[in-house]
């Protein structure tokens, strides 16, 4: 990053004051405090409780509770065929539903072992909308995290951008939030007409939306002062407790599961993976600004290279007969039937399938005893990881610099709960 | 004319009031809350139907609109928020896992806030476009003026009970959390839960 | 892809902790006895020819028919060498302990204590074992193949005859 976003000095370091140090320390008893920020809080995304021991307005002790958003998704997997899991995978982040879609569909075809089949155009599909999907994920955790900074114009123009891709994600598959749109073996169906105009107009007019962003916060003296040097993470940290992501790319981390191992097209595309420096939350706010440039990068050039063609593999045991066989002839019939009632017959064994989602690794573990139904589905949620590290991370803080760390972790109840 | 007359129609201002002016609290758990985001954003606009601030303290607030899926940990506080509210309050169920438990069938999501708290108004959708929401947001305010919100409706029993010289005795289908079924669960005062 | 990791750990332990070893759909995997595990996972963070310094998953899967009933399943990374490998522990229904790998990463704490409240299984050593997920009234271990999908244990309801 380059020198005209280093942190403007404060009048009190020019001017040479020293602050004293503890103030008020000896003088004053104090106890520690149990406060409470509670399940239903407005700082919370979603919920999450946090206990916290205060000692005046630094925190000596947070116990982060998790699991009030606790929906299940392992257990009702097990009872769901394999395709029924989709939905689930949908409100796992559910600010970026299409790349839990992606990795779920691509864990499956691996157990399948149809990886290398499945069609080119099903995978520049899979590509661009799990592209969309990341910028809709870093809008809504940078739009939500400055609202609760108070630059709440912010959350305002980055919920218009986001408003653009929601529709357009709409035409596409018919649900704004929770999609379901991607099949084992390839997309339910081809995307529409006019996609490609339509999504170039977007990028053109969120690149606006982002510049004017960026004008509003990465020289503002009250927002540099809240995130600077606030809850760095160090390298050593991610390894140990399994970040990745944006925070660990914020601590000089650079790994990226679309640069380390390739998958999809992503091996086709020109592209940078923004690392930080510091770790602390600018550098999280700021590798998140640059992924969404890098994300349109990805999108303008899968839109030029994409070619028509098939968006399924064309296997009867794995997609389902097209509706004019279905209703014309018994043979269709029953294997549209089989499908649907007995599910896609994955053959015993296990994988572990990662890709890169918005908060990180995002990992299926899959274990398959041969029938329709899985019979175990993990999700490796990677915010799960990135909230186990908070607890530490909060020692020392004051109460209201909870509210940047939290919210530029980005932990989504759905994803971390599960 | 008389009194009946005057209170009637100073009801009925005052219905009129309450329902361009609700202070909502988001109860936001899970995706719903994108879409809650969605209506409060620009393009579809809250602020329009008068119910734009959402005041984070239920102690300022009379509209709860329970937002996504409510789990059975989750009860507890949900039904501690609702009785911080003041009263004439008014919960909005928005999205099917507030309305019925959605297609979450399992040990731990609760089967609509409706178990704990009663609700005026349910939206379905998973998650409900925006223009249901606001859709819902008329119905409401339909209700509040005809004075048929549940909460009217029990501040009314009571104020009749208490003319009469008695005591309103709220139903047990009202707003009166059941303990019973807790006897059946270890204390709640053991640390760790116990094994399988 | 992830050979020379099963290799060296061939190589490394040659006194039975290894059971078995393989590569299934290119995931290696490897099975240890179980009082081996924290050994081997420390040999595997600190080897310069494996280097797995990323811990990256620790679950538990239910066998439900087979002896030992429940595999506890990790994931490891090596970020310099790109290489991963899977690790399998066999713990029985009887006995479900297992050494804790917090000491080896730290950020194997959550993780057991979700392996933990869903199955049951105790990690021996672990700094703050409690449930996670569910609430601490909770009783029984869900993720079990023998607990039922919609027995629910509510804390609070407003009326007789609600669903339980």
């Amino acid at each position: 990053m380059d020198n005209t976003l280093a942190p403007p000095q404060t009048r009190r370091v020019v001017m040479g004051i020293q602050e004293p140090q503890d103030f008020d320390a000896p003088e004053l008893p104090t106890e520690p405090l149990p406060l409470n920020m509670g399940p239903s809080h407005p700082a919370m995304h979603g919920t999450v409780r946090m206990v916290l021991e205060v000692e005046g307005e630094k925190i000596s002790s947070a116990d982060v509770q998790i699991g009030y958003l606790h929906r299940c998704f392992e257990k009702e997997s097990e009872f769901a065929t394999w395709t029924q899991v989709f939905p689930y995978t949908d409100r796992l982040n559910y600010i970026s539903p299409m790349l839990n879609n992606v990795g779920y569909a691509m864990a499956v075809e691996k157990l399948l072992g149809i990886t290398n089949q499945i069609p080119e155009r099903a995978q520049y599909i899979r590509v661009i909308v799990g592209e969309m999907s990341r910028i809709t994920d870093h809008m809504t955790c940078l739009g939500a995290s400055a609202m609760e900074l108070g630059a709440f114009t912010v959350f305002l123009y980055m919920l218009k951008a986001r408003e653009w891709l929601f529709e357009l994600i709409e035409e596409v598959c018919g649900a704004r939030l929770t999609v379901s749109y991607l099949r084992i073996g390839g997309c339910a169906w081809d995307l529409p007409e006019g996609f490609a105009e339509k999504l170039r107009s977007i990028l053109e007019r969120s690149k606006g939306v982002l510049a004017e962003v960026s004008t509003l916060l990465d020289r503002n003296r009250i927002f540099r002062d809240r995130l600077d040097g606030i809850g760095v993470v160090t390298q050593q940290d991610c390894l140990q407790y399994g970040i990745t992501g944006p925070v660990a790319r914020s601590t000089g981390l650079a790994y990226d599961v679309r640069k380390d191992a390739p998958y999809l097209v992503y091996d086709r595309f020109d592209f940078d993976v923004p690392v930080g420096s510091v770790g602390d939350n600018f550098d999280r706010y700021a590798v998140r600004v640059e992924e969404m440039k890098q994300s349109m990068r990805i999108l303008e050039q899968a839109l030029q290279q994409i070619q028509p063609g098939p968006v399924a593999v064309n296997d009867p045991r794995i997609i389902l007969p097209a509706k004019s066989e279905t209703y014309n002839s018994i043979e269709a019939m029953i294997a549209h039937f089989k499908i649907i009632m007995d599910g896609i017959h994955v053959p015993p064994g296990e994988v572990y399938s990662y890709t890169e989602a918005g908060n990180g690794e995002l990992g299926f573990y899959l274990v398959s005893d041969g029938t329709g139904r899985p019979w175990k589905c993990r999700v490796r949620p990677p915010c799960f990881a990135a909230t186990a590290i908070l607890p530490e991370l909060l020692k020392g803080l004051f109460i209201a610099d909870i509210v940047p760390t939290f919210g530029l972790m980005n932990m989504i109840g759905g994803e971390c709960d599960r | 004319m008389g009194a009946d007359f005057v209170t009637g129609k100073l009801a009925d201002v005052v219905n009129w009031a309450r329902k361009f002016s609700l202070f909502s609290y988001p109860f936001v758990t899970a995706c719903c809350g994108m879409e809650y985001m969605s209506v409060a954003a620009p393009k579809y606009d809250i602020a329009r139907f008068g119910a734009e601030f959402p005041r984070f303290s239920p102690r300022q607030a009379d509209l709860m609109i329970i937002v996504g899926t409510i789990t059975e940990r989750q009860g507890p506080a949900l039904r501690r928020i609702y009785d911080q509210m003041c009263e004439p309050k008014w919960v909005i169920a928005f999205g099917v896992c507030a309305s019925t438990g959605g297609f979450y069938q399992n040990y731990s999501t609760m089967p609509g806030a409706d178990q704990v708290v009663p609700v005026d108004v349910y939206i379905p959708g998973c998650p409900p476009r925006p223009e249901q929401v606001l859709d819902a947001l008329v119905l409401l305010q339909e209700r509040i003026q005809r004075g048929e919100g549940h909460s009217q409706v029990v501040l009314k029993a009571e104020a009749l009970a208490k003319k009469k010289g008695g005591e309103y005795d709220v139903p047990a289908m009202s707003i009166k959390p059941r303990t019973d079924h807790l006897a059946a669960l270890p204390s709640a005062t053991k640390p760790t839960g116990g094994e399988g | 892809m992830s050979q020379n990791v099963l290799e060296r750990l061939k190589a490394q332990f040659t006194g039975g902790e290894l059971l078995d070893t393989g590569s299934q759909h290119g995931d290696e995997w490897a099975r240890i006895r179980r009082d081996a595990w924290v050994t081997v996972a420390t040999f595997l963070r600190d080897d310069p020819a494996t280097k797995m310094e990323m811990f990256t998953d620790l679950t538990v899967v239910d066998r439900f028919a087979t002896e030992p009933r429940f595999d506890v399943v990790l994931h490891l990374y090596s970020v310099s060498l790109k290489q991963r490998v899977r690790l399998y522990a066999g713990v029985p229904e009887e006995d479900p302990t297992l050494e804790t790998l917090v000491p080896v990463w730290a950020g194997a704490n959550w993780f057991e204590r979700e392996a933990y409240d869903l199955y049951g299984v105790r990690f021996k050593g672990h700094p703050d074992l409690r449930r996670i997920l569910m609430y601490p009234e909770f009783v029984g271990h869900p993720l079990r193949k023998d607990y039922p999908k919609e027995k629910r244990q509510p804390l609070v309801r407003r009326q007789p005859g609600s669903v339980d």
